[in-house]
Parts: structure tokens; sequence; C-alpha cells
């Protein structure tokens, strides 16, 4: 079930399924436009998008993407209500610097909202971090800690506890293995939280 | 300060050889001014480059700055130097002028053929000089919707313009949004910033310091105040730089001598180049076009013009954008294409906006910026898609 056909990532490939064709998306931290381009290609969407640096921005506007150079953490707050069928957050949540205020913005600007990241309540995170009592370098979190742009880890429950604060819903989930193959887990349970290597949730507000 | 002796063309005598295509709006065709003036007749000065198709739907509306003309993509018929963007408009360049049908006028005040201050007046049969009735951003682009009518095109393609250029670009977004499809103001403002009209008083002041300005009235007395138009270009042209860029060109090397002359010659290259900038300039502009265009853009206001919130002018536009800021400008720095941008994201418009790094200043717009060049590019052909879908379907007409 995976396509990897057009060297999309597969996470990106999965987060793409969840996607309406035809949708008004804003991909937040969309960086080169990798997923906004296959999504207006492949999905036909009304693709927009916000990257914080300027060579990704300036990598979209030459593909012909409607892309601004923003920061999720301040420049959410210019777009009206209910914009967006679909906000994407893919990858992004850990740099922002109030991820709670960033998720809030989402739900306030999108009909609905898909939130992918790294599960720092990994296994492999969690050993790397017992056992040699450093911060944990692992195929999803590749970064040192002194040089990552991730500010704000947190693990799939940690996630679930702030959609549940927020007063969000999750209507789709998908748990991925570090090579971004979906695994057959329940979102909730504690083997997502243990064996998955990145998360997609796609929220929706309560009622 | 010492500037060269006179010029062997005169401002007046350049109007009459302009070459290129002109239209002349009669009785029939007033133009209401902002200041409450009805103006007629007058005439737009324009050039046209490529074909227009027969379906009407590839024409571009190129806006000159501040000095600019309607020679954007050929020889300069007064200075013989290259059109002002001779590397964006062409064929085969970003702006092909193989597919599209550019067009670019003389803005409404200018010298260059259309309409302003060096225009005969009809009630007197002389030169208006200060009787020209003071025009706007709005009136430069009222004008150009009746060229644009005259050429019988109901929609553009694409408004581009830098500086000046890009106010007249958003004023046709917000004015005109159902006869424009993409929209692309670079290195521009939604209104003219404290900083920049204190050096348009500046300028403007330099003019009329100089006693062969006469209030004005200097058309045909043969005196032309050239050494204070020239002053006024010399402290704008500084403004179109960067520390950086001078720097870079000029250093503190001397001009042709050795050492300095402890007195007050033009010792440093700087120096020489600002004065050789203010010779050329008055070759080629009329002083009292500088006053009118100058209050032009300081008297452009997005919000107070249209009497609402940027992001209500643009409210729900079907107008595509690419806001464009060069990281060196100090006259049009970022923040103020970021101020657009923000507006345009909470009127829910389609909006790209990069600010390309570059240590060239304002002028960088002009220059070839490789970076510059390849998003607009990708803007275009984007722009061009989502044109040609929209194709048959496309709905004409509808003047704000």
């Amino acid at each position: 079930m995976i396509q990897t056909l057009d060297g999309i990532r597969r996470d990106l490939s999965l987060l793409a399924d969840m996607v309406e064709p035809g949708a008004r998306v804003l991909d937040i931290g969309c960086g080169d436009g990798t997923l906004l381009a296959y999504l207006r290609d492949r999905k036909g969407v009304d693709a927009r998008g916000m990257e914080l640096s300027m060579d990704g921005v300036r990598d979209c506007v030459a593909q012909g993407l409607s892309v601004v150079q923003g920061d999720a953490d301040s420049d959410l707050k210019d777009y009206p209500d209910q914009a967006f069928d679909l906000v994407i957050l893919s990858q992004t949540l850990q740099a922002t610097r109030a991820p709670d205020k960033v998720l809030g913005q989402l739900a306030r600007i999108g009909q609905s909202a898909i939130v992918s990241f790294p599960n720092f309540g990994h296994w492999r995170a969690i050993l790397h971090l017992a056992l040699r009592g450093r911060m944990p370098v692992t195929p999803t979190i590749p970064l040192e800690w002194y040089e990552t742009p991730n500010i704000h880890f947190c693990t799939i429950r940690d996630f679930l506890a702030l959609v549940d604060r927020l007063g969000l819903s999750i209507v789709d989930a998908a748990i991925l293995d570090a090579q971004g193959q979906r695994l057959k887990l329940d979102a909730h349970g504690c083997l997502a939280n243990l064996i998955g290597a990145q998360a997609i949730f796609r929220l929706a507000r309560n009622g | 300060m010492s500037l060269e002796p006179a010029l062997s063309t005169s401002p007046a005598s350049a109007t009459r050889a302009v070459p290129g295509q002109w239209v002349e709006f009669g009785s029939d065709k007033l133009l209401r001014l902002d200041c409450g003036a009805v103006l007629t007749p007058f005439t737009i000065a324009y050039r046209t480059y490529g074909t227009l198709a027969p379906d009407r739907r590839n024409a571009i509306l190129v806006c000159h700055a501040l000095t600019g003309d309607q020679f954007v993509a050929e020889t300069h018929p007064v200075t013989g130097k290259p059109g002002w963007w001779e590397d964006m408009v062409g064929p085969g360049r970003i702006i092909d002028t193989d597919r599209f049908f550019v067009i670019c006028c003389n803005v409404l005040g200018g010298c260059m053929g259309s309409t302003g201050p060096r225009a005969t007046n009809p009630a007197t049969g002389k030169p208006w000089g200060l009787d020209f009735p003071v025009t706007t951003i709005p009136d430069m682009v009222r004008a150009q919707a009746m060229l644009i009518d005259h050429l019988g095109i109901e929609r553009l393609f694409a408004v581009i313009g830098g500086s000046m250029g890009a106010m007249q670009v958003l004023e046709w977004a917000a004015r005109y949004p159902n006869r424009v499809f993409a929209a692309c103001p670079i290195a521009g403002a939604s209104r003219h910033t404290a900083q920049n009209i204190a050096f348009h008083e500046v300028g403007r002041q330099a003019v009329m310091a100089d006693p062969d300005w006469q209030g004005g009235h200097y058309y045909a007395t043969g005196a032309v105040p050239e050494r204070g138009l020239a002053v006024a270009r010399m402290a704008a042209h500084v403004t179109y730089l960067s520390e950086a860029a001078l720097h870079r060109k000029f250093g503190r090397e001397l001009q042709d001598r050795q050492g300095l002359s402890f007195g007050f010659e033009a010792d440093f290259q700087v120096e020489s180049y600002l004065r050789h900038q203010g010779r050329a300039f008055v070759q080629r502009f009329d002083a009292n076009s500088y006053l009118y265009l100058t209050r032009a853009m300081d008297y452009f206001d997005l919000e107070r013009d249209h009497g609402k919130p940027l992001a209500e002018v643009f409210r729900d536009t079907p107008v595509r954008f690419c806001v464009v800021s060069f990281s060196g400008d100090w006259l049009f720095p970022t923040t103020e294409s970021r101020r657009i941008t923000h507006a345009l994201n909470a009127a829910g418009a389609n909006v790209s906006f990069v600010e390309i790094q570059s240590d060239k200043g304002h002028d960088a717009f002009l220059l070839d910026e490789p970076e510059f060049f390849r998003v607009l590019q990708g803007f275009l052909a984007g722009a061009e898609i989502a044109w040609a879908a929209e194709g048959a379907t496309a709905t004409a007409g509808g003047d704000a």
C-alpha cells in the first residue's frame, strides 16, 4: 500500500493518502515543496505553503507553488478562521517554540489538520537515553542535541494528551517505523508509543 | 559644488523626439483625478513588445519606477543605453516577448511623452508647470486602465513592477481585481514611509532652491534647474544603493589623482560617480515631473485611499500575488513587503512572498539577480498553468 514511485518519502506518501482531492491545503513548514507539489500534481489540491527558510521558499516559488516566508509560531495568526480545508504540519511541530499554541492555530484556520512528528518515546530513543546516558540520535531523530532545530520533542502519548487538552479529536492515525512503513497498531496503545518511530494524526475539533 | 556644464539635449526637445506609440484621450474620455480636477485631453505614451494573442489573454503590464519610462526592453532613445529591464523583458527572457504581449507606458505626470507638467495646458497654450494638477498613483493606474481598454484587453495576465511600479501593481490589484490575474509587486510598499517622504522632500527642496526653477515656469526661459535636479538625483541615488555596494564599488578610492586636493573637487570616486549620475539624469528627466512623481509616491497609502485596513482592501481577491523584497533594500525594506503579505494572508489571497538575499540595495530589482529571476520565472510558470486552466471560463470586466 505504500507508494514511493514518485520518489516521495513514505511518510509523506502516507500523509498524502489522508488528503481529500481538490482540498484547499496549507502546508506549514513545507520545506522545498516536495509534499505540496505532490499534492498539487496528484490530488489537484489548492496548495499553499509557509516555510521559515528562504532557500525553501525560493525552491517552492520557483516550482510555481504559492508559498510565503513565515514562522509557524508567529505568522499563523494572520490567517482567518477556517481559511483552509486542511492544514498540514509535517515533521515541524517539534521545531516550534509553542507547539500547543501552534496546534490551536491549526485547529482555528483549518477545518481539519494533519500533524506528523517523530516519536521520542520510541524504544531506540529510550534505550539511547537509558543505557548511554546521552540524548538520542536515531534514524528519525538524526541530529545531536546542540545542532537540532527540534526543541520540543514529544512522545505519541504526550501528543495525544495535548490533543485532548486542546479539545481536539483524532479522526485518523498512522503509526510508522523508521523507514516510513505503516505499522498495524492502535495509536492509543503502549506498543505504538514504544515501537512507532513516527506518527501521523488527522485532527478535528470536537463537536 | 561644480557640475559639468550643460547638456546638449534639453529635456523639452527630448519629449518631442520620443518614438514609440501614444494615445490621446479626448473629451469623451475624461480622467477624474484624486485631487478633484478633471484632466482632458491627455496623452499616454507607451511601448508594446510581442504580439497580442487572438484571445487577448497574453498581456503583461510592466509598471516603471520613479525615474523609469516606457523603454523597458529596447535602447533608450535619449540616453542610448539599454532598456531599464532588458535582462528581464525580451525574446526568451523571463517575461518572454515571444509569448507575451508586454505593455509599458510612461506614467501620468511623467516626461517621456505622457501628459505631465511639461505638456501644454490647453487653457493657456503654454506648458502646465506647477499648474498641472497633482496626480497620484491611483490616477496613474486609472490612466493605464484606459490604455488597456484602448488596446482592447479585458484582463491582464500579469501586472509587474518594482518600487513605484510595485505601488501601481498593488493599486491595480486593489482597484481592478477582476482585470488582473497575477500581480507581482517587487521591492514595494503599501504606503510610503516617513523616511521615504523625507528623502523625497530633500530632493524637491533641492530642485526648488535652484534659481533656474523659477517657480516651476522655466520652460519658456531657456534655463532649466539642472543643478537642483542633479542634487536631488544624487541624494536619491544613494538611497537606491547600500553601504556594502558603495564600499565594494568605490571604497575610499580617489578619482584621477594621487592625493587629496584639500578642496572641494571630486576627490573620491564615489563623488565623481554621483556627479555623473546627476548630470546624466538631468539630460533625460524634467524637474517638475520629478516633483510630481515623488509627490505621487508620498501620497500613496492603500489603506487611506481605499478607506479600510489592508486585509479588507484585498478581502477574497481572486488575484494571485508574488511579493518580492531584497534583504539589502533599506528604502523599501522587507518589513514593508511582509506587511503586505500578512494582509494578503489575512484576506485569504493566493500569495507567495520571497526575500531575495542581496546586498545591492533597492536597485537590486533592476540588476541581474539570478535568484530573483528564478523566483519570478517560477511564479509566472505556475500562474500561467492556472490561467490556462481557467481558460474559456474567464469572466471579464468588473471594474471596481
